[in-house]
């Protein structure tokens, strides 16, 4: 017979494709099989059969209409929260941080607060950076924020003298990569002071006159010129280079992706923080949700509990569908809910209710809670079905 | 019980009543302050009027003429002798006030803003089908802004409000005027329909003078019953009681006003009154002290009623107490089926099921109502046609009752075999935690359930307790069949596995009955198979026994004679060492010939190699046998293959034995002085660290990056002591050998880990409360007797004996220490993980999956055009796939085309 041959590469592709092509059977799924099948030596048969298969799976694993697919993401992602651990743990991923995670980190996403507890950058470097630790270093000291205070072993205030001096630290200003020229150059530049560069002593002075600037104000300017940053950006407190494969790549403790992606070196392609904030407003809300898609699965998988995608992403969507960014819960989702009865019976019972007497709104009840509440049928799974019987025709029949 | 619904509500509008409409509503005008007089008759016109509605039986309604079960009640009213505020609307008053003119009440925009917002107004209206409220703040803020009015040019003095009710206005001239609910009223009074939406009023429904009262409806007497208590004293509701001081107060400043009192009197008792309708309806405003009973307790008014956890709308609107339910301890039954659950006598002759007589099964229900409500297939009550019910406890002769039974009549009968029942168990975290069991009726007063169903519902038996519900409608029914039965969850939805499978001892079982040391007699191979129901079907026997002759069969083939026959798959099972296996190294794994029996292949339904154990035969495990059986085979075959599998294991390992003790863990003392040189070598490490640390010696210790010092230390000390333990234990474990009871649960999978392992046999180890050493208790010292900063192994909570040896006592303290830290982490944890998933569920429950197979939510929008972007249903997929690749493969490699050419 025919049919027990071995099958031709191009059967193979041709069943495959139709089943991509015609029955909606996803196109990786296919693509992957069709090598599969060319290892394997098939005959046109056992193709056939494996088709037929396929295609008999692929109907039986697909959604019913009605499901309420919303509970069960809810449940999916609520019901391991109860395994999960509640600390911060050091050493996670990145080993030097601290980073928020399990339940808390979890909550943090799906409340969306705009400070999350530890907020950190990945920063994928441009192959030319990537590829050595040095070339690597010369980004980093770009983003490391430093201030003053770290290069000096000493800010003192001589007041014989009337001016501030900054005794630079050596290996500090080596360790850093820092230029001296410039770092007085930013000095001078705050409150349009004389600064001075002593490099026998390796000091920096900076000239005040105590007739014009009372003690306590010298004091402050001390405590400015401490904080002042020469050099890296803002609120980036610590990088730190790692080495993933071959490829060097760097990890901040404290965000600011806008700045960075502006730095020449930086991939801005996979670069990422995982302030969700910060994302929509530098990259946009598609961005966001893939932040949210991937920090939940990082949660999730760090603790190994299984966790479909889908639940995920159906949260996430959820949460970015209305271009911003919504926290699940009364300030999100469930206070935009369209029903009285859904609010009032979440939080905030009275609000509600005396809120919806002056606009004078009605509750079409279409929701569950709802229907819950006034007991009815939820329009949900088998309630979401109507059953219309002829009476009639039936008699008519008979 | 079989109505059907013919009124459905599609609306429910929200607005305020006026107090025209609170007249009409009402059924009594009430003035009278009491409530009941000597007799214990209701006072005419007073709180009890009867024409509020009925709450002793047998009374009828003075109103509508029903007795206690029909008449819902009706409202009365009190005609208020001066207007109260209303506190709900306190604030947004105030805002009401600052947005419009003192003098013309017109709202303080120009005309051209006035057109320009409507429009706006208007247009959001239109699009989003709600108010804008971002608007109406922004329409407030430029109010608050306007001088003068821009219609009659009144100046606008600013109005303040003194919490919670008393508003004052800044008048240039006397400076801060109080403004009482008279005035305030009047203002509000003025302002023009046309006006209202830019306050954020619905015109068509609502006047904003209706928020200050000047008639209080009062809620009928079922609304708030009095108690006679035991003693016969009675014993009012709180809102009766609240009610009762706004009358008396009420008419004190309507007698006051009438006899000309001073004005001072007359706003006192103004105020009084305000207090009193404040706290009727809400007894938790900040800033007043809230109103108490004699006894001390704060009354629990409107606002409480309805209001968090215990209030109206959570626990009685959206949940409710239910009748037909059953509640008891639950307990193992191994030789129970999934599908079922063990009920006890005395709850299924209380629970009933109702059944309509027909011709055809008038026998067995008069032999159930013979048996009456006592013996146990019998009935409890019986509907006739007329409705009316009869309850069978109270019927002398039960024949003659028996011989009216016409066909029509209800029966409610007793639980029996084979009822479907749903069974549940709190905390209900996921659909899985309400499930169907069919009835079986057992002695005893637990529930009883299989082993195999505990982990959907997280369930032991060291106490629990289960709720079991019994469905009252051939529709409830029907969907608990087809949807709710435990067969159909076999299957999770939220990582696409099984959730039920193997646990322990059964696990344990599968590794011994399936490992390629295990030989049976034919006498045991029977046993084997007769006890998972497999009657006529003997595999061949592979050996025979060199001392005896007798044929011998492999734990293998009797194993799969429980699998479906035409079942290939491929997997690995614990047993496999993945990328630490020498072979893989070598070259590729050897796959059947894995001398660790970690690779398991299944051939045409039979067992060829690989051992079983957690990850093929557990649950919570995607890939595991049983996920294969369900989704290729469906629920009925996994449920089958699942409860035969336990039946057998079961009875293996009652035969084989299998049980752990103390001495399961002794070592001899070779091994024990190993393990002892090893922890002495990691306390001589770590004084050597501790050392260095003093003297700061970065040779020995150097500081790691972006930690102290001190924490560098930690650390490394933490990781000598965890190597120590670590290895102590390994060198216990490999004495003990696999063929300890312990070592082949952990090793398996069927309970414990190494950890727990190492701890019992060679040293229990850190203790550690926040990832640290133990570092509490005194100054610089965690107790007493040590010396300070003594940070030796020692003094920092390692306890270096094990469980078996038993601790010292110091070591047990800080065991204890270290044990309370995971207590308060799962209290903490359940709480908020509590919370979390109540918001989510808020936030998701009205998101389905339409028939266009878009997701929407309960307004409509599309949140996914495709759901899951593949359309692709978790709990019916392979872990996530729409299909698993090697499954497929290794099904289509063993079709064999020429046995089933007619299959197309």
């Amino acid at each position: 017979m025919m049919a027990t041959e071995p099958a031709t590469e191009q059967y193979i592709k041709q069943a495959l494709t139709y089943l991509h092509e015609r029955e909606g059977v996803p196109k990786e799924l296919c693509m992957n099989l069709i090598d599969r099948c060319n290892k394997e030596k098939f005959s046109k048969d056992q193709v056939d059969y494996l088709v037929l298969n396929l295609l008999k799976s692929y109907e039986y694993s697909k959604i019913v209409p009605s499901e309420a697919v919303g509970v069960i993401a809810a449940q999916s992602i609520g019901e391991p929260g109860t395994q999960m651990t509640l600390r911060t743990f050091h050493y996670a991923g990145v080993r030097e941080f601290s980073v928020t995670q399990g339940l808390p980190r979890l909550i943090e996403l799906v409340d969306a607060r705009r400070n999350p507890k530890t907020p950190i950058m990945h920063v994928y470097l441009e192959p030319e950076y990537s590829d050595t630790e040095d070339n690597a270093r010369q980004v980093h000291k770009k983003i490391e924020e430093t201030r003053v205070e770290k290069i000096a072993s000493e800010v003192d205030i001589d007041l014989s003298e009337e001016v501030i001096v900054i005794r630079l630290d050596p290996e500090m200003i080596e360790d850093k990569g820092i230029d001296i020229d410039e770092t007085v150059e930013k000095l001078k530049k705050l409150k349009k002071l004389k600064v001075r560069y002593e490099p026998s002593e390796m000091e920096i002075i900076v000239e005040t006159s105590l007739d014009e600037i009372p003690i306590q104000k010298l004091q402050k300017l001390r405590e400015k010129i401490k904080k002042k940053i020469i050099q890296g950006i803002k609120d980036i407190n610590r990088a730190i280079i790692h080495k993933d494969g071959d490829e060097f790549s760097i990890s901040t403790e404290g965000t600011n992706l806008e700045k960075v992606m502006l730095l020449k070196g930086v991939d801005k392609n996979r670069t990422y923080s995982n302030d969700l904030h910060e994302t929509v407003e530098v990259l946009g809300i598609e961005a966001a949700r893939n932040l949210l898609i991937r920090e939940a699965i990082k949660v999730l998988e760090d603790q190994s509990l299984d966790v479909d995608i889908r639940h995920l992403m159906l949260t996430a969507d959820v949460m970015t569908r209305m271009g911003e960014i919504n926290q699940i819960g009364r300030h999100g989702i469930s206070g935009a809910k369209e029903s009285v009865l859904a609010r009032a019976a979440f939080e905030v019972t009275m609000r509600q209710l005396i809120d919806a007497s002056i606009i004078g709104e009605s509750d079409e009840l279409k929701g569950i809670p709802e229907n819950v509440i006034v007991g009815q049928l939820c329009p949900v799974g088998t309630g979401d079905i109507n059953l219309y019987y002829d009476w009639m025709r039936h008699v008519e029949s008979r | 019980m079989s109505s059907y619904i013919s009124k459905y509500i599609s609306k429910i509008d929200f607005s305020l009543l006026s107090p025209g409409e609170i007249r009409k509503l009402s059924a009594a005008r009430i003035i009278t302050a009491d409530t009941y007089d000597e007799d214990g008759l209701p006072i005419p016109s007073g709180l009890m009027d009867p024409r509020l509605g009925t709450i002793e039986p047998g009374r009828r309604c003075a109103t509508c003429g029903n007795r206690l079960g029909d008449c819902t009640g009706h409202f009365g009213h009190i005609e208020l002798a001066r207007p109260v505020v209303n506190v709900g609307y306190a604030k947004r008053m105030l805002k009401w006030l600052r947005s419009i003119c003192r003098e013309c009440s017109r709202i303080l925009l120009t005309d051209e803003q006035q057109v320009y917002y409507r429009k706006k107004f208007e247009r959001h209206m239109e699009v989003f089908q709600e108010v804008d409220e971002d608007l109406i703040k922004e329409i407030y803020k430029i109010c608050r802004k306007a001088k003068t009015c821009p219609h009659c040019s009144t100046e606008r003095y600013s109005v303040k409000i003194e919490k919670p009710t008393s508003y004052y206005e800044e008048t240039p001239e006397k400076g801060t005027k109080p403004m009482n609910p008279k005035d305030v009223r009047r203002r509000l009074e003025k302002i023009i329909p046309e006006d209202l939406w830019f306050i954020g009023i619905n015109p068509e429904k609502t006047r904003p003078e209706w928020t200050i009262l000047t008639v209080l409806p009062i809620p009928p007497v079922c609304v708030r019953p009095s108690i006679t208590l035991e003693s016969g004293i009675r014993s009012e509701d709180d809102l009766t009681h609240k009610l009762v001081d706004v009358i008396r107060i009420n008419q004190r400043l309507r007698e006051n006003i009438d006899a000309g009192s001073p004005q001072l009197i007359v706003e006192d008792l103004w105020e009084l009154l305000q207090y009193h309708v404040t706290t009727y309806f809400n007894n938790e405003v900040s800033g007043i002290p809230p109103a108490r009973h004699r006894s001390g307790r704060s009354l629990r008014t409107l606002t409480q009623r309805l209001k968090g956890k215990e209030g109206r709308f959570r626990s009685n609107l959206s949940g409710k107490r239910v009748d037909f339910s059953a509640r008891t301890v639950i307990s193992p039954d191994p030789h129970l089926s999934i599908n079922e659950v063990g009920v006890p006598k005395a709850i299924a002759k209380e629970l009933t099921v109702p059944i309509k007589v027909t011709e055809w099964n008038m026998e067995e229900m008069k032999q159930l109502v013979l048996n009456g409500p006592n013996v146990h297939p019998g009935a409890n009550y019986i509907i006739r046609n007329d409705k009316r019910r009869i309850d069978l406890r109270f019927v002398q002769k039960r024949e003659n009752v028996c011989e009216t039974l016409k066909p029509g009549f209800q029966i409610e009968r007793h639980l029996k075999n084979g009822d479907l029942v749903l069974f549940n168990r709190q905390p209900s975290l996921h659909r899985m935690s309400i499930m169907a069991h069919e009835v079986k009726v057992m002695e005893n007063k637990t529930f009883r359930l299989s082993l195999c169903v505990c982990p959907p519902y997280n369930a032991d038996f060291d106490g629990d307790e289960m709720n079991l519900h019994v469905p009252q409608s051939e529709e409830a029914r029907a969907e608990a069949k087809i949807l709710l039965r435990v067969q159909e969850h076999i299957l999770s939805p939220r990582f696409g596995g099984p959730v039920i499978g193997g646990i322990q001892d059964f696990i344990s079982a599968a590794y011994i009955l399936t490992r390629k040391e295990s030989f049976f007699t034919k006498g045991q191979a029977q046993l084997l198979l007769f006890s998972a129901g497999i009657r006529h079907k003997m595999p061949e026997p592979s050996t025979t026994d060199p001392d005896t002759g007798e044929d011998l069969y492999t734990g293998k083939s009797i194993f799969s004679q429980l699998l479906p026959d035409t079942l290939n798959m491929e997997t690995t099972s614990k047993y496999c060492r993945k990328d630490a296996c020498e072979y893989k190294q070598e070259g590729g794994c050897i796959k059947e010939d894995c001398p660790y029996e970690g690779y398991v292949k299944i051939i045409n339904g039979s067992l060829i190699s690989g051992v079983l154990d957690k990850k093929t035969f557990g649950a919570m495990q995607s890939k595991s046998i049983l996920h294969r059986i369900t989704k290729d085979y469906g629920n009925v075959a996994g449920r089958i293959f699942l409860d035969s599998a336990v039946q057998m294991l079961l009875v293996l390992i009652i035969e084989m034995g299998f049980t752990m003790a103390m001495d399961d863990f002794s070592v001899n003392r070779n091994t024990q002085n190993t393990i002892q040189e090893i922890l002495q070598e990691a306390a001589k490490q770590v004084d050597k660290y501790i050392d260095a640390y003093i003297r700061r010696d970065e040779s020995i210790l150097p500081s790691s990056p972006g930690h102290t010092y001190e924490e560098t230390l930690e650390n490394k000390v933490q990781d000598v002591l965890q190597k120590a333990r670590t290895e102590a234990g390994e060198i216990a474990t490999n004495h003990l050998g696999i063929d300890n009871h312990a070592v082949i649960m952990t090793k398996t999978g069927a309970r414990g880990n190494t950890v727990n392992l190492s701890q019992m046999a060679a040293c229990v180890g850190q203790q550690s409360i926040r990832n640290q050493r133990i570092n509490r208790g005194y100054r610089d010292r965690t107790l007493p007797h040590y010396k300070e900063n003594d940070l030796s192994a020692e003094a920092r909570g390692f306890v270096e004996n094990s469980y078996q040896r038993g601790l010292t006592p110091t070591e047990f303290f800080f065991h204890a220490m270290g044990g309370r830290e995971g207590l308060v982490d799962t209290a903490v944890r359940t709480s908020t993980s509590g919370y979390m998933q109540r918001r989510l569920i808020n936030a998701l429950q009205d998101i389905k999956c339409e028939h266009d197979f878009t997701v929407r939510n309960a307004a409509g929008h599309v949140i996914q055009f495709k759901y899951g972007d593949d359309l692709i249903d978790p709990a019916r997929s392979d872990h996530g796939q729409a299909i698993d690749i090697n499954a497929l493969i290794a099904k289509t490699r063993a079709y064999k085309p020429e046995a089933s050419t007619s299959e197309k």
